[in-house]
């Protein structure tokens, strides 16, 4: 079991252009709750970064950052070298809570993304159609949110942050509304999309078995004050057939490992 | 289905207009005219021209006030919903116009602005307004926060996220907020004639109870009831059109 590295916080960078998002010295203060304090940490390009951690570390304060849905209180985030004053069509986001909009349909809300960059109707409604049925609800395309299961809103969620054609996207615990089956499945699927998409994926999980099973990269945060505890690559698993992933030694020992440093900070 | 709900509101009807007959047969008061009498006084009028001639002079002040209630209301109620020192500045002007006895500000009105159309625009407005704007307002401000921060994080501009989250959003309290002033409007329009000086609708109530003609009397506070009615179907069906999806509901379960 030998691949496993761990690595201090602020990890060297790889080589020139391999880091696609990069987090420098970031702190944020909500009043007097220090959120994060000085945390800095690297995405390798392609991959997919997982931020795991108990809640109330501060995850979904992090990835809102990078999305520069908010401001840091100092300290600087970098989207292929060029700081981060706001949000950008280099990033797109998948809401926890889904954030559909209840009076339009699948259709329209896979499309809201381009429809707010100005693409023109049957422009934006092709390329929405096209990851709808990418994301598995074809025919769904007239139906509403509320007539769709919590694993159909997210795949309406995920189909919209796909089609605007980010190079980042920013999830933030996109499965935990949805229930333990559909889970699997969403994380099989995440596994082929990080595949296939030539994206970085940086995915907020307060689950130790989802982050080791879909991560190329699991930086472990901790509260009080809260910070880059660890990052772990779990590099083996990536090769292995995502069917024998959850049996594997190698899987089972870096949850184990996780589960042996977060204990601590359970109650 | 629809012709279910056409079906219970033709029940009721049938129902409310019986209850009426059985109650000026008895009769529950000398005052007080059957269904059947006060139909009859509504047919003699509109056939006579009465009921045009009023409605003429009674629908000037209620269209012009409510059509700037409705527009106004609506305008300023986004603002104040929209921007902070804006509700910390009308606000308060509105919950206090909505709480005043409006009774008491008429002879003001009359000081103010005459007998004329003004002042019977006034009560309108005040009648109709304070709930449009303080509905627009709460709903705009209880736009999910989250569905704000999709469209920043998609790249919406301000004005996106206006027109295409917030009023969307809102469209529903705005809508009850326009039903309910809009009655309010009529109730205005018709205080306005009774108090202010009797004209159209007003004047028929006025001088049928002077001279005891209590059938006209009831007919016509019948018709403004009526046209009231069948004005706020007309916004609902409105209000189907223009934004459909939220008719059928919500993903917030
Ligand atoms: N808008 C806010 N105002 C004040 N405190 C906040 C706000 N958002 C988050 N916090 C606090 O910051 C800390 C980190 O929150 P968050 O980033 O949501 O954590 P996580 O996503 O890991 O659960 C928590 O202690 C939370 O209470
Ligand atoms: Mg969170």
């Amino acid at each position: 079991m030998a691949m496993l590295q761990t690595e201090p916080a602020a990890a060297a960078a790889g080589t020139g252009g391999a880091i696609a998002v990069s987090v420098r010295n970031i702190t944020k203060n909500y009043g007097d709750v220090e959120a994060l304090k000085n945390l800095s940490l690297d995405f390798p390009r392609g991959q997919l970064t997982s931020l795991l951690g108990p809640s109330g570390c501060g995850k979904t304060t992090l990835l809102k950052i990078i999305a520069g849905l908010l401001e840091p209180t100092s300290g600087e985030v970098e989207v292929n070298g060029r700081p981060v004053r706001g949000p950008g069509p280099d990033r797109a986001f998948v809401f926890q809570d889904f954030a559909l909009l209840p009076w339009a349909n699948v259709l329209r809300n896979v499309a809201f993304g381009l429809e707010l960059r100005g693409v023109a109707r049957s422009e934006r409604e092709a390329i929405a159609a096209r990851y709808i049925r990418e994301v598995g609800l074809a025919g769904f395309e007239k139906s509403y949110p509320h007539e769709l299961s919590g694993g159909m809103r997210q795949r309406v969620g995920l189909a919209r942050a796909l089609a605007v054609d980010a190079e980042v996207l920013l999830m933030d615990e996109p499965f935990s509304a949805v229930d333990e089956q559909t889970r699997r499945k969403f994380q099989e699927d995440l596994l082929s999309l990080v595949k296939n998409e030539n994206k970085t994926f940086i995915f907020v999980t307060h689950s130790i078995e989802e982050a080791v099973y879909v991560s190329d990269q699991i930086a472990i945060l901790l509260p009080r004050p809260s910070r880059v505890s660890e990052i772990i690559r779990p590099r083996g698993l990536r090769q292995k057939d995502v069917a024998n992933i959850r049996r594997d030694p190698e899987y089972l020992d870096i949850v184990d490992r996780i589960w042996a440093s977060l204990k601590s900070y359970v109650e | 289905m629809p012709s279910r709900s056409l079906l219970l509101k033709l029940a009721s009807a049938v129902i409310f207009f019986g209850a009426w007959e059985i109650a000026g047969r008895i009769p529950v008061s000398y005052a007080f005219p059957t269904f059947i009498e006060s139909m009859e006084a509504l047919g003699r009028m509109a056939l006579d021209g009465t009921l045009v001639r009023a409605y003429a002079e009674t629908l000037r002040p209620l269209a012009i006030g409510v059509a700037i209630s409705a527009l106004l209301g609506i305008a300023i109620g986004l603002w104040i919903g929209l921007t902070e020192w804006f509700d910390w500045l009308f606000s308060p002007i509105f919950v206090v116009m909505q709480a005043a006895p409006l009774a008491a500000l008429i002879p003001l009105l009359v000081m103010v602005y005459g007998i004329g159309l003004t002042s019977k625009v006034f009560v309108v407005c005040i009648m109709a307004m304070p709930v449009i704007v303080l509905n627009t307002a709460g709903a705009v401000r209880n736009t999910p926060h989250s569905l704000k921060e999709m469209g920043r994080a998609f790249l919406g501009s301000r004005r996106d996220i206006i027109l295409k989250i917030i009023i969307p959003s809102a469209s529903p309290i705005i809508f009850s907020g326009l039903r309910l002033g809009i009655s309010a409007g009529f109730i205005g329009a018709i205080l306005a004639e009774l108090k202010i000086t009797p004209t159209g609708v007003g004047d028929i109530i006025t001088f049928s109870r002077s001279i005891a003609d209590y059938a006209s009397m009831y007919s016509a506070i019948f018709s403004i009831i009526a046209l009231a009615v069948i004005f706020l179907n007309l916004l609902e069906k409105l209000e189907r059109t223009l934004f459909e999806g939220n008719v059928r509901g919500y993903a917030s379960d």
